[in-house]
């Protein structure tokens, strides 16, 4: 895999039997992403890939001058299904920023929210999106002698899951009719109900506020999220263990699919739940409270754990320019040179980053998208790493098993697994689930582990609930902290989007936002080639993707690149915000990459 | 010999005038999605009683969604090309997501869809409304990006987005006659989308006569009422009792709540099986379905100026209304006397027998 490579002229390739192939617009997924490869047939490769997105917004651009206590309610409409997550680390950017510390039982409804959240949509993401990739339909037209060997091979869980084949979950999770696709949309349904229990509306939540929450802490509230949580936990029970037994084969039956999206262990989480106990939301207190987190922030290198440290995690990103159609900011004014411990912070830090966009034609040579190229810049070795998020679950998991600071007995953090204890239910007996650190990063882990945090987040609502209704029997039912917006001040929030890092970085001046930027997941995960000529994830991801789709060109589906784009689960309007303009090209030569933009 | 019985009842079914319809569904216009994924969690319809037929008298349904599609690329997109070429007979068009000014500038695009085979470069998507809206049967915006411009429509926003009906007219009419179905919300409420797609297709069906629309082209059934006339904490209102603080079960009013001049049901309704919304859970009204979303609204957390005239009128008279009502309601919260366990009967009656 490339790691540092100059950026290069556009060179025709000299492969004798490319065929281009190109998917625009590579459909389950949200937003608009355009997938432009050559293939060698041959050699079974991927021998060149871009990407093109189609979309520009420019939030960071129409949301200066407007009131902060608005940004929550603005940047929740930067996406359509993980909204809420950003008007929730708005939130904790205008906590900051406000100086309030909400009541304990606004952070527990907010956890209940957000963990409704992740139920959701790596549900309805893994069954009715990514899902569709390996049911029968799909198998049958891609792979048909992977097809003949699932109706032969019995699934090892079918007394856990009810299918006695392999052949037979795939059936079930074919689109609109398979029983399986089906329980698993109405699931979707079911945990939003949950969601807007807590946060009013699913996905522009209508009762998150700085300061806390307008929802009515009543113990109505809490009978009618604890009765759907643990239907949740029952399907849980099977859907884990259905996974595994769908993910297994694929390894079993493609020997060398582990090589599938595969890229160097480089994983980004910036931590999720935050604990009323010890978040203050001080930014002196942030690397303390920061380890507080139920899903412990963390990055992840070569599979050792770099930092669990919210001010080094903040102070090392980079947003950097490269083949992207914008002008550098180095001229703009510097809003932050020293964060409130005293640290420099960067002129590429999102705090001092000014969007000046400039369209241009297409040069594959130079310019080639709207997306910016993020980095975490890691100080042992000076390397501007490109972290990717895998979508969220694999590096949630993998930072928060490493770091063994999760105990709260649903949830157990060993040091090299997560511990995921789900209690009885209607008619499954208690079961204790445990995510091991698996071999590589690729595409089939970074699936499996979305199951799994599944019944991470659905554990962790156990003890949520638990804790608010200690709060409502205690009478503690006060959501709220008011406060006064400052005329000078900085904010930033962490927080895990469902598809991986998710940060808001702002700064007030004369009682107005002056600059606000959100990075999501998706840019992380789908940039270009940065001034370094680092390329981005997906780049890495797809260059190493062989091709085991039996179809020739003629009826070429490009399956596994399918598979390994939907693994990190691309999220197209995530990035558009801050860029500007359409097409995105990323292009190598030689080298079989993609781009993605937003 | 079999033959064949036809069920006495099945007389009562009647075979729809069009019998297959596509909803070509384009989400490239400045948008987040949210639309799309807000309808998968409608139940009333949901969207695979829709597409699996389990409502009689409907034609059968062909969705075409990049979301939800189980095709990608160039298969998907043939189905556009298609209807260019009126080879899908007949469809209707949605579509989510502002309409970008692609005139402000030299040259790139804000939003696209798909390749255009000879050039290679994106085809814009407001190409796309060019070329299927002559040809839809009907057109529908969704949420309220699409339908009146929405968030990114935003003051000082660089893309000078609009409404859909801004861009192709107001008075503009499909070839069946019909205007611009706007169904605002942000996002769209998921039932109140799926039924406007129910009763277009029981009109397509001929089970129905043309949608009935207000002004701003919602259908009036939907938006005809105000989120006030459908929120359960009017009658905190009423009695001029306001809350102060975010979390209170009283009228938000005063914490920025527009409801009383929003049209919108979704009070009423819920967000979701009932469950969830806005003011009646919390949340302070912040006009999402209006066309004046979202300027006219900020800051969110402000009172509205009109509700400090109003929230003092009717406090005088509220607090009147609540002192007298508090005085009922303590009677009414005691027991008749005569419900006791003495040995004596006080009810009235006066037993012979015992």
């Amino acid at each position: 895999m490339s790691t540092i490579t100059a950026p290069t002229k556009d060179v025709p390739s000299k492969s004798k039997n490319l065929v281009e192939m190109n998917w625009d617009p590579i459909t389950r997924i949200v937003g608009s992403l355009g997938i432009f490869t050559k293939i060698d047939f041959d050699a079974k490769k991927v021998a060149e890939c871009h990407s093109t997105s189609s979309i520009f917004r420019g939030y960071s651009i129409f949301m200066k001058g407007k009131d902060p206590r608005d940004a929550h309610f603005i940047t929740s409409r930067i996406c359509g299904i993980c909204g809420d997550n950003h008007a929730t680390c708005a939130t904790y950017a205008q906590n900051m920023a406000f100086g309030v510390r909400p009541p304990h039982i606004a952070e527990w409804i907010v956890n209940l929210g957000e963990a409704a959240e992740y139920m959701f949509d790596h549900n309805i993401f893994q069954d009715n999106l990514v899902g569709v990739d390996f049911c029968e339909q799909m198998v049958k037209e891609t792979n048909p002698q992977v097809w003949a060997r699932a109706q032969s091979t019995p699934a090892p869980h079918s007394n856990d899951h009810g299918f006695k084949t392999i052949a037979d979950i795939m059936t079930a999770l074919n689109p609109f009719i398979g029983s399986f696709y089906l329980e698993a949309l109405q699931m979707s349904r079911m945990t939003r109900e949950m969601f807007c229990l807590m946060e009013g509306r699913h996905v522009h939540p209508s009762t998150l506020y700085p300061g806390g929450v307008g929802t009515v802490p009543t113990v109505q509230l809490f009978t009618d999220y604890i009765v759907r949580l643990m239907k949740y936990v029952e399907f849980m029970k099977k859907v884990l263990p259905l996974h595994d037994d769908l993910f297994d084969f694929f390894y079993e039956a493609l020997p060398g699919y582990e090589e599938v999206g595969r890229r160097r262990i480089l994983l980004a989480c910036w931590g999720s739940f935050n604990d009323p106990e010890y978040c203050d939301y001080t930014y002196k207190n942030m690397t303390e409270w920061g380890r507080k987190m139920f899903v412990t922030p963390g990055v992840v290198v070569d599979g050792k754990l770099v930092t669990t440290d919210l001010v080094d995690i903040n102070l090392n990103i980079r947003i950097l320019l490269g083949s992207s159609y914008y002008d550098d900011w180095k001229n703009s004014e510097t809003f932050v040179t020293t964060d409130p411990l005293g640290n420099p912070v960067d002129k590429n830090h999102p705090w001092n980053q000014t969007t000046i966009p400039r369209p241009q034609k297409r040069d594959f040579g130079g310019k080639y998208t709207w997306v910016m190229s993020p980095r975490w810049l890691d100080k042992r070795t000076g390397d501007h790493l490109a972290l990717d998020t895998g979508g969220g679950p694999i590096a949630r998991l993998w930072a928060t098993a490493l770091a063994g600071l999760v105990d709260i007995g649903y949830i157990k953090s060993t040091g090299k697994s997560v511990k995921i204890y789900l209690p009885k239910t209607a008619s499954k007996p208690e079961v204790e689930f445990e995510w091991k650190i698996p071999q590589w990063s690729n595409a089939i882990e970074r699936d499996r582990a979305r199951t799994y945090f599944q019944a991470y987040a659905a554990a962790c609502a156990l003890h949520f609930a638990e804790k608010a209704l200690g709060e409502l029997h205690a009478g503690k039912t006060k959501t709220w902290s008011d406060f006064k917006v400052p005329d000078e001040a900085i904010g930033c929030g962490f927080h895990e989007a469902v598809r991986g890092v998710l940060s808001h970085h702002v700064v007030i001046r004369k009682g107005k936002i002056a600059n606000y930027h959100p990075y999501p997941p998706t840019p992380w995960n789908a940039n270009p080639r940065d001034i370094y000529g680092t390329p981005g994830p997906y780049e890495d991801a797809v260059q190493n993707t062989p091709i085991f789709e039996e179809n020739g060109p003629a009826k070429f589906k490009g399956i596994d690149i399918m598979r390994a784009v939907r693994s990190f689960d691309p999220c197209l309007p995530c990035g558009v915000h801050m860029y500007l303009g359409g097409g995105k090209v990323l292009k190598t030569h030689h080298s079989p990459m993609f781009g993605v933009q937003r | 010999m079999a033959t064949e019985t036809v069920p006495y009842g099945r007389s009562t079914q009647k075979a729809p005038a069009v019998k297959e319809v596509h909803i070509l569904w384009i989400t490239a216009g400045l948008g987040c999605d949210g639309d799309s994924v807000s309808i998968t969690a409608a139940t009333q319809p949901s969207i695979e009683d829709v597409i699996l037929g389990a409502i009689p008298g409907l034609p059968k349904v062909h969705l075409h969604n990049p979301v939800l599609a189980y095709e990608c690329g160039d298969d998907f997109m043939k189905h556009f090309y298609m209807a260019e070429e009126g080879k899908l007979e007949p469809f209707v068009l949605v579509v989510e997501g502002s309409i970008p000014n692609e005139k402000i500038k030299k040259e790139g695009y804000w939003a696209a869809l798909g390749t255009d085979p000879v050039t290679k470069q994106p085809i814009t998507t407001n190409e796309w409304i060019d070329r299927l809206s002559p040809k839809a049967l009907a057109v529908v915006a969704i949420g309220t990006c699409a339908t009146y411009g929405g968030i990114h429509a935003m003051e000082g926003n660089p893309t000078g987005c609009m409404g859909l009906a801004d861009y192709l007219g107001w008075d503009w009419r499909s070839k069946a006659g019909l205007p611009i179905v706007n169904v605002p919300g942000c996002p769209v409420q998921p039932d109140n989308f799926m039924e406007t797609v129910l009763y277009l297709l029981y009109q397509v069906a001929g089970l129905a006569p043309m949608i009935p629309l207000d002004d701003e082209l919602r259908p009036t059934w939907l938006f005809g009422k105000t989120v006030h006339d459908g929120c359960d904490r009017a009658g905190y209102y009423e009695q001029g009792d306001f809350a102060e603080v975010y979390g209170s079960p009283k009228c938000i009013v005063k914490l920025g709540c527009w409801g009383p001049v929003v049209n919108c049901n979704v009070p009423k309704r819920g967000w979701m099986a009932g469950i969830g919304g806005c003011p009646n859970v919390g949340g302070i009204c912040i006009g999402c379905t209006m066309p004046g979303f979202p300027d006219k609204f900020m800051p969110f957390m402000d009172e509205p100026p009109g509700a400090r005239v109003s929230t003092a009128s009717i406090s005088v008279y509220g607090r009147a209304i609540r002192a007298l009502r508090t005085i009922s309601q303590t009677t009414l919260n005691k027991e008749p006397k005569w419900r006791h366990p003495r040995a004596e009967l006080t009810t009235g009656y006066h037993p012979r027998s015992y």
